[in-house]
């Protein structure tokens, strides 16, 4: 059951958003979330969900991976929207005793539904058409400017790339532990949510042990391979970006004067 | 012949903290593994090192890379004396060293970047590292999985992935702590095989240390530790015809050495139990069946 986790997956495929400069991405990503962000009607919003489908259909991906992105969290799309339209002012609707619904209320909790609804299909985009190396490599060559100022760069691209790493091996380890407490007669599954928070105490304690002490192991291993930090290393792989990265960068960023355009248009109409 | 790594009187303690002060109330908590230990290892050969839980064979692998430094005598490695600080990472590049868990080695999600890290770490250019990353992977025979993630893959593959992380470096000696002792027994053969073909075809030294009787006979020398000393050091099928002296430190022989002993024991004078492999085993019961 835990090996249904997709935390960052990433879907390798032949495209062209698969293609770009990972660096590029977390920037194009950016400007999306600022685009959508700033949209103040639903005719900019328009346009920045079109950016997000040509993208999307540029990815060779199928849509119904975007609706199983979704899916953890619709919960959190209704908590939000019916909390917008209860508890904003404006005229009313619909009203049942004190319970009211307002037009702001349902255009403010509209906006909120698709901005979401937008956010997540941005960032799963980035992390299904990128893998999980290229992306911690992107974030380190962005980051690196901060290094000057004795920012830890290296170090927490190291601990990212680890921790990618042992995913696989932790969950592994955890459904071994789970089987053997299962074995001994631990009930995880019934009981109040106080109890079954109880049931994972012998679950977490042998995992945090054995992750202690596969921590040492790796220090060791890569002791043994000449680790000595972020000095003086290279890449066997670095990141090139070439024409048709600018050409996307600059493609979003006309989508974004463009969202821009339509909300100023209507300020000033 | 060269020696590549050569122990000489070489003394070592940990430093255990409380438990044991109760118990035999020393004031000083050493656990001594070794009080003078020679041992040196020939360039270019196979050498097996068996020995009991705790008998200090480990403690001597982590101390031919300098994980671990001679607390007396002398460790030299590659030429380099391990206690040298300022060559602790020619010396790493020159003596690798690979462990038992293979899911505990393996640093990247991608087989091939793993194959690299040591390369990233020496600062080798993008374009040799490549070049050696690929050799490193076809010397294991793992180049088709340059692609997968180290997840994908079974034991003893990972396994192979790891040893060829430390090839990449191009050591001149690789040393094994139990890398078999979790693998399944394909695995196993699989892992042996990568190791004997490195050690004929490339001229790699190798060092490994096992529990398995069927692996020490396939080297060229087995050493025999027992709390801290060498007690047998011989070619196996020398070493392996002590069997009561191994019993004694808790080791068993081949299968084919037992079959040999026995044989011996119950009155067949002519059971040469220098035989260690199944081949020569099995001739020899054929003579016997046959009655020349």
């Amino acid at each position: 059951m835990l090996k249904d986790i997709t935390i960052g997956q990433y879907f390798p495929m032949d495209s062209a958003v698969h293609k770009l400069d990972a660096r590029f991405k977390i920037v194009i990503t950016a400007v999306f979330i600022v685009m959508i962000f700033s949209a103040d009607s639903f005719l900019s919003l328009g346009l920045a969900f079109l950016f997000f489908v040509i993208a999307f259909a540029a990815s060779k991906l199928s849509p119904k991976l975007i609706l199983k992105s979704m899916k953890p969290i619709i919960p959190i799309i209704i908590f939000t929207s019916v909390l917008n339209i209860f508890f904003i002012d404006g005229v009313t609707v619909f009203q049942i005793w004190k319970i009211r619904i307002t037009d702001n209320g349902l255009i403010t909790s509209g906006y909120m539904i698709i901005r979401l609804i937008a956010l997540i299909c941005g960032s799963s985009l980035l992390t299904y058409t990128t893998s999980p190396i290229v992306l911690t490599d992107a974030i380190e060559q962005m980051m690196k400017p901060l290094g000057k100022l004795h920012f830890p760069v290296h170090e927490l691209a190291m601990m990212m790339t680890i921790a990618l790493r042992f995913i696989p091996t932790l969950i592994e380890e955890t459904d071994k532990i789970m089987s053997a407490q299962k074995a001994r007669g631990a009930d995880m599954d019934s009981g109040t949510l106080i109890e079954r928070a109880k049931a994972l105490v012998p679950i977490i304690i042998p995992l945090f042990v054995s992750s202690f002490r596969r921590a040492e192991e790796l220090a060791l291993a890569m002791e043994c391979r000449c680790y000595n930090g972020g000095e003086g290393r290279t890449k066997l792989k670095s990141l090139v970006s070439g024409g048709s990265d600018y050409a996307a960068l600059c493609l979003s960023l006309l989508f974004l004067c463009g969202v821009m355009i339509i909300d100023m248009g209507r300020v000033v109409l | 012949m060269d020696n590549i790594i050569s122990a000489k009187d070489l003394m070592f303690y940990y430093s255990e903290p409380s438990e044991e002060e109760q118990d035999n109330g020393q004031e000083e908590n050493k656990v001594l593994v070794f009080e003078d230990l020679n041992l040196s290892i020939e360039k270019g050969s196979f050498t097996v090192i068996l020995g009991h839980n705790g008998c200090g064979k480990s403690t001597f692998a982590k101390h031919t890379n300098a994980i671990l430094l001679p607390c007396g005598g002398k460790m030299t490695a590659a030429g380099f004396d391990t206690s040298d600080e300022s060559r602790l990472f020619d010396i790493r590049k020159h003596i690798g060293m690979v462990f038992q868990n293979p899911d505990n080695q393996i640093v990247a999600s991608v087989v091939e970047e793993d194959v690299a890290f040591a390369l990233e770490n020496m600062g080798v250019p993008p374009e040799e590292m490549r070049v050696r990353v690929d050799e490193a992977l076809k010397a294991v025979g793992m180049y088709e999985y340059r692609e997968h993630s180290p997840s994908q893959l079974s034991g003893g593959q990972k396994q192979r992935v790891a040893i060829a992380g430390i090839i990449a470096m191009k050591p001149d000696c690789i040393v094994l702590d139990e890398p078999t002792a979790m693998l399944d027994p394909a695995g196993r053969r699989e892992v042996m095989k990568t190791i004997k073909r490195l050690n004929r075809e490339n001229g790699v030294t190798i060092v490994l240390i096992t529990h398995y009787m069927d692996e020490a006979a396939q080297a060229d020398r087995v050493v025999v530790m027992d709390s801290g000393r060498v007690i047998l050091d011989n070619t196996p099928s020398e070493v392996f015809s002590h069997v009561e002296k191994l019993r004694e430190v808790g080791l068993d022989v081949p299968q084919s050495t037992q079959l040999m002993y026995l044989l011996r024991e119950n009155g067949r004078k002519d059971a040469d139990t220098h035989i260690i492999t199944e081949e020569e085993c099995a001739d020899f019961l054929e003579r016997l069946l046959r009655g020349e």
